[in-house]
């Protein structure tokens, strides 16, 4: 407790991380509105007490519909960060430790990939794919693959000629059991670190994704589609817009603030 | 050793540019959608089916329609777009490369023009307060994303201040200046949080460098703090800040995308995205062949750079 005061970066981004979870867990179970029922009455009102952020040209309460949304982010950006980074370590950590050219080929295509604009190759994965939930994260999951990759591969590089691991093949002991329970745990720490920055990348893909109509359909609310559904209203309703692009930042700097207070505890 | 080095990049370079040409091809290959039946509609007749899968080639075998796209798409021949019927995707694409091309310039320069004296002011602040701001400040500007930024340009300059228009795009064969001057909104939405980048990975690169050796010598030797900063710290600094633009021309591109959706310029994102929605598959594997392509040869350049400017640099 007495080093978290000290460290305010980790602090603050624990308080606003925490924060902006609750609201999706509870989000998740219930909002102080529906998120689906429309209402021509409470059509684009400003926001209030009754609504916080107001409403939407359905009438939907915009406060109840980001709690949704940012749900749907996390869940969509932890899975594609987990399967990215599991995918990614495995591929980096034996082309690392086998070497030759097994480990040339599959750091050629590493580089191949790594080199294409993330959003583009998110495009191609989802217009062959289709949109939904599943296959959004599988798409971004897929993205991810690479950078923890490269990230594993030269951890491997850099502890495979340590004396442990030595003494660890003299020894005899099996390779999958000096890849993953010898080496790897030394590992883990490089590539949690990333797993931060991956993390932030996966919201913004996300954000985008469905901003340009090819992430979650509707009717659940994602908070890139809300944005985009609001630029038409950008006159009478810029709240409208507003509100789910500022819960986006706010998500970014909570998560970018965590991993700036983990690196000052690595230094 | 510059042979051998220049050789391989070579090599890898065209490994890159087939590697990509075969996932494209084949990603759109093994589609469970049918183009014939998403040309006609599901209810078609058979033999109209039939008919037009022969017209297309696609009764032919996977290895020889790569064949025979590749050989069309070498020679600048992308065949036919499906939803807009009678265009040839070459077509589609002049017609809209040369906005994007612009967009995409405007937002480089902007990065370039800012982000290097901003970088340079921000290594300069040595007190806590001062690095926090300028930390604070690139933090937040990094995690807006790109179309968020475009709606919020478009409502400050657009609707609250009448600088320009939504959706009044003149193409630039029309009006050059006018299309320049409508394409500086969304280039800044673009630009920004690659500013924001830069200032900090630059900030950082000179940090670096004033812990070195040889600026201690500069000081020793009697260079005011400028003169060190400007004549050693500065050269050296920009070495690493070079292969990072590369990484920036990308982001631009990829940014470039998602922002011409929010302006409505059509440019190849919009016509990228169209065609997605509308399973245009001719268009959608063009687009991503050309803006691969792009990308790998702005890292080929890139390489080259770095091993012209920095001779210590290994394969």
């Amino acid at each position: 407790m007495k080093y978290l005061k000290k460290n305010k970066s980790l602090l603050i981004g624990l308080i606003i991380t925490g924060i902006v979870l609750a609201l999706a867990l509870i989000g998740l179970f219930w909002t102080p509105y529906s998120t689906t029922e429309m209402s021509t009455t409470y059509k684009l009102s400003p926001p209030s007490a009754a609504h916080w952020f107001g409403t939407d040209n359905y009438g939907r309460d915009i406060f109840s519909r980001i709690m949704q949304g940012m749900g749907t982010t996390f869940i969509v950006s932890i899975t594609t960060v987990v399967f990215g980074m599991i995918v990614g370590t495995v591929i980096g950590m034996v082309a690392g430790y086998v070497g030759g050219w097994f480990d040339e080929v599959i750091m050629r295509i590493n580089d191949v990939l790594n080199a294409f604009p993330s959003v583009l190759l998110a495009l191609v994965f989802v217009s062959f794919m289709g949109t939904g939930l599943l296959n959004i994260i599988l798409a971004l999951g897929i993205l991810f693959i690479p950078s923890f990759a490269r990230i594993a591969r030269s951890e491997m590089l850099r502890l495979k000629s340590l004396q442990f691991v030595q003494s660890a093949q003299l020894s005899k002991a099996k390779h999958a059991r000096i890849i993953f329970a010898h080496i790897l745990p030394n590992a883990l720490a490089t590539i949690f670190a990333s797993a931060a920055v991956g993390f932030n990348n996966a919201v913004l893909a996300e954000a985008s994704l469905s901003y340009l109509g090819l992430g979650v359909q509707p009717p659940t609310a994602s908070l890139g589609r809300m944005i985009s559904e609001a630029g038409s209203y950008l006159v009478q309703a810029p709240w409208f817009a507003i509100a789910p692009g500022v819960a986006i930042i706010i998500l970014v700097m909570g998560i970018t603030l965590i991993s700036e207070g983990l690196t000052k505890i690595e230094q | 050793m510059l042979m051998k080095y220049v050789i391989k990049k070579i090599i890898t370079l065209f490994l890159a540019l087939f590697l990509i040409s075969v996932i494209v091809f084949f990603a759109f290959s093994v589609l469970p959608a049918d183009a014939a039946v998403a040309k006609l509609g599901t209810d078609a007749t058979p033999e109209r089916l039939e008919a037009l899968r022969e017209a297309m080639g696609l009764n032919k075998s996977v290895f020889e329609r790569y064949g025979i796209w590749l050989v069309g798409a070498l020679q600048g021949d992308f065949g036919k777009s499906l939803q807009y019927t009678n265009k040839t995707v070459t077509s589609l694409i002049s017609t809209r490369l040369g906005n994007s091309a612009i967009l995409s310039l405007i937002s480089f320069v902007m990065v370039i023009v800012f982000s290097i004296p901003l970088g340079i002011f921000s290594a300069k602040r040595r007190s806590a307060l001062g690095r926090g701001a300028m930390t604070t400040v690139t933090q937040v500007t990094m995690g807006i994303p790109s179309f968020f930024l475009g709606v919020l340009i478009t409502y400050l300059f657009a609707i609250l201040l009448h600088l320009f228009s939504l959706g009044n795009f003149v193409s630039p064969k029309k009006n050059f200046w006018a299309a320049v001057g409508y394409l500086i909104f969304p280039a800044i939405a673009i630009a920004l949080p690659k500013i924001a980048m830069t200032v900090k990975f630059l900030t950082s690169s000179i940090r670096n460098e004033l812990h070195k050796e040889y600026v201690r010598t500069a000081y020793s030797k009697g260079q005011t703090r400028n003169g060190v900063l400007y004549k050693h710290v500065l050269i050296n600094a920009m070495i690493p800040v070079v292969t990072f633009l590369g990484v920036i021309v990308a982001e631009i591109v990829a940014g470039s995308l998602i922002v011409e959706q929010v302006f409505s310029v059509p440019g190849i994102g919009t016509l990228l995205i169209t065609a997605i929605t509308n399973r245009d598959y001719p268009v959608v594997e063009a687009c991503v062949l050309l803006i691969a392509f792009f990308v790998i040869i702005i890292n080929f350049a890139v390489d080259m750079i770095y091993k012209a400017i920095d001779p210590r640099v290994t394969v």
